[in-house]
């Protein structure tokens, strides 16, 4: 159908687009993997030649390590299991007949379109305080002794908030995969007999695992990479410190180019690992 | 009966949806009332809802003290920027990819989301290298690229969904009537294609605004958007609350109603496609 021509103006076309990428995946990328190769420290004397595997060995075996990528795991892992399994249940509820359904929906979704920064300082301030915070507040009311959130209960304490971020989007996609759920099967198989909670689970389920494991890998995508939370929080201190973090501060803070760099191709393999099981059911999605 | 039933469970449908859903928006509903508050009543002990004097005085000193308008323009000029020139981008690359597809198109349109998985940490460094290289580190311009960059990729996949929903058909029919390319794509395709590229320019902007690594990373005085204005608040001097509601208030509530307006196409944008 197209012509020779529409497809060389096609292909100019998508030029500026591919060419952009091409350079943005490119150059820093290729950039990273020279540096983590050398012993580089631009604040101490600069770039002190190349180091082979060095870097690599002492990011993987600094101390600091091991519990950044179990804090990464335990806070994505976290965010996950609270947002999927609130947000089935909210967009179950939402779906329900009830009054006032579009204003409910816009005060479900609100949290997600509040800046990393400012849900960050205000859960910090306002509500995590332990002495002027909203829940210091009431645990006093109960005569409870308040809790120093960000301190000792740091990790709980940021899966909250990351979690108050997402769960709208978890709830908003799963709303949508349900809206989508054919009505005239439901009542087929409740004419067959089938019980509420039968009908639950061998029909809505099996219909919303495509959008759990969409809203899985894509929060995986985007909570493997939070950042402004951490930093506004607790600055990485108190157990809080994450794969992306330790890698900011070994890069920016304590300005160890080569090792920091050395991190981001950790880091870059990890996201890679989790893009391609998305990209196959996009791709796939991409057939039908 | 079966209607007082439904009714019944009508109500209390509602009764828990509504209770669920006031829990999830407390948080801005109590930064918004903070911020009218003096700074004694924000931390007063039991707290008040309703019952304080109102006062718009904290907004007065946000703006007077902390030269919000700065931060606010610097926000908008990224944010829009970014927006703009990525849609400028993407929509011809995402015209030919829908319209004139090839047996690389899904190959490409997949590669240009895979450049959106790579971790910002990754190349934090080449990128503020190159930046103080190319003397960008601190400047709009420099992040008005980053922030076009990284949001490109859902710029595309969203127009491109848009685009295929329009029917091929038109634009053959203007071909065969001797419409060039220039005005298949003035005259028919951009009249028909202005609601998907509103929405994609609304749920990029908003991405944009609240982008949080790269903003706070790249810039310093004065480039620095809300993100990072909001950011300076975390090492606070003295009683701050109800400033810092007001400032956060004056960063999130343009956005929140952008995304009361973009909440539909927030699925299929964010999802690429794959839940409608």
């Amino acid at each position: 159908m197209a012509t020779q021509h529409s497809r060389s103006a096609a292909r100019i076309m998508m030029a500026p687009a591919v060419i952009l990428l091409l350079g943005w995946m490119l150059v820093p990328l290729s950039m990273t993997l020279y540096f983590s190769f050398k012993k580089f420290l631009p604040l101490r004397g600069g770039d002190l030649g190349w180091v082979g595997f060095e870097n690599y060995v002492r990011f993987v075996t600094s101390s600091a390590f091991w519990p950044s990528v179990v804090t990464t795991l335990v806070i994505v892992g976290g965010v996950l299991l609270i947002t999927v399994f609130l947000g089935v249940l909210l967009a179950i509820l939402l779906n329900q007949p009830m009054w006032g359904q579009g204003i409910v929906r816009i005060l479900v979704i609100s949290p997600f379109f509040v800046m990393p920064t400012v849900s960050a300082l205000v859960w910090k301030n306002m509500f995590m305080d332990p002495v002027n915070g909203l829940f210091a507040h009431l645990w006093k009311a109960f005569g409870a002794t308040p809790v120093e959130w960000l301190s000792d209960v740091s990790m709980g304490s940021i899966i909250m908030i990351v979690s108050w971020q997402w769960l709208p989007f978890a709830t908003l996609i799963l709303l949508t995969a349900i809206q989508s759920l054919d009505r005239e099967q439901l009542e087929a198989a409740e004419m067959d007999g089938a019980q509420p909670l039968q009908r639950f689970a061998f029909i809505t389920v099996p219909h919303l695992s495509r959008a759990v494991t969409i809203v899985i890998l894509i929060q995986t995508i985007f909570l493997l990479a939070i950042f402004a939370e951490i930093f506004v929080t607790t600055g990485g201190a108190f157990g809080t410190r994450t794969l992306t973090y330790l890698i900011y501060q070994r890069v920016l803070e304590s300005q160890n180019v080569g090792l920091g760099s050395a991190g981001g191709v950790y880091a870059i393999i990890l996201a890679n690992i989790i893009a391609i099981f998305l990209m196959r059911i996009v791709g796939k999605n991409l057939d039908a | 009966m079966a209607r007082a039933v439904n009714t019944q469970r009508k109500a209390i449908n509602t009764a828990a949806a509504w209770t669920v859903a006031l829990l999830i928006f407390f948080p801005i509903l109590w930064t918004i009332l903070t911020s009218f508050k003096t700074e004694a009543q924000a931390i007063s002990d039991p707290p008040v809802f309703f019952a304080f004097d109102w006062t718009l005085e904290n907004y007065g000193v946000v703006l007077e003290r902390s030269n919000y308008s700065r931060f606010l323009w610097n926000s908008i000029i990224i944010a829009g920027g970014s927006t703009i020139l990525g849609i400028l981008i993407a929509v011809p690359a995402a015209w030919s990819m829908a319209f004139v597809p090839s047996k690389r198109t899904k190959d490409i349109l997949l590669w240009m989301l895979s450049t959106k998985m790579l971790p910002a940490v990754g190349v934090l460094y080449p990128i503020y290298l190159l930046f103080i290289k190319l003397g960008l580190l601190d400047s709009r311009t420099g992040l008005v690229i980053v922030l076009m960059l990284m949001n490109l990729p859902i710029i595309v996949w969203m127009l491109y969904t848009y685009f295929k929903e329009i029917p091929g058909e038109i634009l053959e029919a203007a071909r065969m009537d001797g419409a060039s390319l220039k005005e298949e794509i003035v005259h028919i395709l951009t009249p028909m294609a202005i609601p998907g590229i509103a929405s994609t320019l609304l749920l990029n902007f908003i991405l944009a605004w609240n982008e949080a690594f790269w903003t706070l990373n790249l810039t310093a005085a004065k480039a620095a958007p809300l993100t990072a204005f909001i950011a300076s608040y975390s090492s606070p001097e003295g009683l701050f609350y109800a400033k810092l509601s007001a400032a956060s208030t004056m960063a999130i509530a343009p956005i929140l109603v952008l995304g009361w307006f973009s909440q539909k196409q927030l699925v299929s944008g964010l999802t690429f496609g794959a839940v409608k």
